[in-house]
């Protein structure tokens, strides 16, 4: 899993909370050897609205790819009313990409479990539904053991550590569709139907789960949780960038000698993370470019890079986001249409059928591609695919059309000469554009 | 029909939620589990217990790509071509399995013994390129650890 930096004297420094290199951590006692499940018993001993405050103070923002404040989230759960109120934990994690909620099931569940139950405390929740993709089956069951575990240790269930809480956590697992990683289409898939985002509002706070409040957290938010509560809200605001602090899981994947998933804290320079923490680019090669957060964030060029960290603020500034912090790296070799063919595809797999403009247009954007791809497209399809991409954007229920149309648009603003190449009917003279 | 074991399981997971409805997803999984896939036979018999259409069923095993509508091979190996494993090389991993296995992406062999399928992203980009038999995941493939993945499979 977590190889450390290959070039450790150089890189940032930083001692892994998320997921420390503790043998055998999965296993109950050993984690509760170290003092886990003590957040818990703190958090117990607070009042809801101290918990939700103390969340609030660290600045911890969503690790799903959104970025939105975990504290503002909690507090807009209705404190009276007689519906029952959710919590769902997104662990659906299909964004291309990104695989690190799989290193917390396996290497630290019990960190989730516990965060589940804080937040379940802070919310006045009394079901946890924590979702993993049905892919996952070897991690559900990881995820699984501990829970039981936890149970027969009486921290979840009746009563939990004679608090008079009681909350009960459900595994649920989805069955293959990227879409349920949206959180209201997460929600249908627990309903037990088609996966199919709704319309907002309502805000899943006020109709969520069963048309009850609910929250919805990405796993390795959760997972901050119970660090928060032990060491304080001022230390975590002090880890890495100061307005999306806290410890990040980075995972690296495509041309890096030595890929995986690194616990970093935010900020750390994208240069760092390649050539420190994942060894370089194999063969000494150049980066052509880097997607920074997972397939649907925007294209990077590889010269652009330089000063760009890993963090919302910093990427937002390149032109991009850190979405869900699953960098990938392709070397000066890469052909860049394939690439985007390849991710179109995807799209256009995963689009759920319910917008026209999604539905429709993602198909048109892949086969548009496949036509560069061949060669076989002519220079007017390159105006066209933008085209089709921009009435995509912004013209869905959900966030998929965007995250279709933000790969396309943005490689074509950057490498637009690739495309150009790529036609039969460009110019012998045309100038290349930048 | 579910066996008993899972029957029993149906009766304990309708705790864990307020509607019938819900156990959709959780059932179809136990019949997919028992059956190799879903036939539409069962998709009748998963509406009557749950007490929802045959409609309603028919909607979710289409949505999801994980459930199966007919038999697949003894074996299913998935091959994962998104972009991270697609700039690892997933592509001549599956053209080694097609000529391996004698069939393209899509087939199933004339025995029966191996379906063989592309896949979207599973999670293991960091270890690509990687394939997936069923729910064991095999990552950081050769051509040569791909044979010996085949040689392995009764």
């Amino acid at each position: 899993m977590m190889l450390p930096p290959s070039h450790p004297d150089q890189a940032t420094k930083w001692e892994n909370v998320i997921l420390p290199p503790t043998k055998d951590l999965h296993k109950i006692d050993v984690y509760r050897q170290g003092g886990g499940y003590g957040a818990l018993k703190k958090a117990l001993a607070m009042k809801p609205e101290e918990v939700i405050e103390e969340v609030k103070r660290s600045n911890l923002r969503g690790r799903g790819g959104a970025c939105f404040p975990t504290g503002l989230k909690w507090s807009f759960m209705p404190k009276a009313g007689t519906k029952a109120k959710y919590l769902c934990v997104n662990g659906d994690e299909s964004e291309p990409g990104t695989f690190k909620d799989r290193q917390i099931f396996e290497f630290n569940p019990h960190l989730l479990i516990e965060g589940t139950l804080i937040a379940c405390w802070a919310m006045g929740i009394t079901a946890a539904y924590i979702y993993i993709r049905g892919e996952y089956g070897k991690w559900i069951r990881m995820l699984e053991r501990a829970l039981e575990d936890a149970y027969s240790n009486r921290l979840v269930g009746e009563n939990i550590l004679d608090s008079g809480f009681t909350t009960q956590i459900y595994i649920h697992k989805g069955a293959g569709a990227y879409i349920c990683g949206e959180e209201s289409s997460l929600m249908n898939s627990i309903e037990g139907d088609r996966g199919y985002p709704r319309v907002k509002p309502p805000f899943p706070a006020q109709v969520g789960l069963w048309g009850c409040p609910t929250t919805i957290n990405n796993v390795e938010t959760i997972a901050n949780v119970p660090v928060i509560i032990e060491r304080g809200a001022a230390w975590y605001a002090g880890v890495g960038s100061p307005k999306h602090p806290g410890p990040l899981l980075v995972g690296v994947s495509g041309h890096v000698n030595q890929p995986g998933v690194y616990e970093m804290p935010t900020g750390v320079p994208l240069l760092e993370i390649i050539h420190k923490w994942s060894g370089g680019v194999p063969g000494h090669k150049g980066i052509k470019a880097v997607i920074p957060g997972g397939s649907s964030t925007m294209v990077l060029r590889g010269e652009a890079l330089e000063g760009v960290r890993m963090d919302a603020d910093s990427l937002k500034a390149a032109g991009s986001s850190v979405g869900t912090a699953g960098l990938i790296v392709m070397d000066e070799d890469t052909d860049l249409i394939a690439v985007i063919t390849r991710i179109a595809k995807f799209y256009y797999h995963e689009s759920c059928g319910q917008c026209t403009p999604c539905r429709e247009g993602t198909g048109w954007l892949w086969k548009l591609l496949t036509r560069f791809e061949a060669g076989e497209a002519r220079m007017s399809d390159v105006a066209l695919l933008m085209d089709v991409a921009n009435n995509i954007e912004g013209n869905t229920i959900c966030a998929l059309g965007d995250a279709a149309a933000w790969p396309v648009q943005s490689m074509l603003r950057q490498f637009r000469d690739e495309f150009e190449r790529r036609t039969v009917d460009r110019p012998d003279d045309a100038p290349v554009s930048a | 029909m579910l066996n008993e074991n899972n029957l029993k399981r149906v009766e304990e997971l309708k705790r864990r939620y307020p509607t019938t409805q819900a156990l959709t997803l959780p059932v179809l999984w136990m019949v997919q589990e028992q059956e190799g896939y879903v036939s539409e036979a069962s998709m009748q018999e998963v509406a009557e217990l749950l007490n929802v259409t045959f409609a309603h069923v028919l909607g979710v095993v289409t949505f999801y790509t994980m459930f199966h509508t007919k038999p697949v091979g003894r074996h299913h190996i998935e091959v994962c071509t998104n972009v991270s494993c697609m700039l690892r090389g997933s592509e001549k991993i599956m053209s080694h399995l097609e000529h391996r296995l004698g069939v393209k992406c899509g087939e199933t062999t004339p025995d029966k013994k191996v379906t063989l399928n592309e896949t979207e992203c599973l999670g293991a980009c960091g270890y690509a390129p990687m394939l997936a038999i069923g729910e064991a995941y095999h990552e950081h493939l050769t051509p040569d650890k791909v044979d010996r993945l085949l040689e392995g499979l009764s």
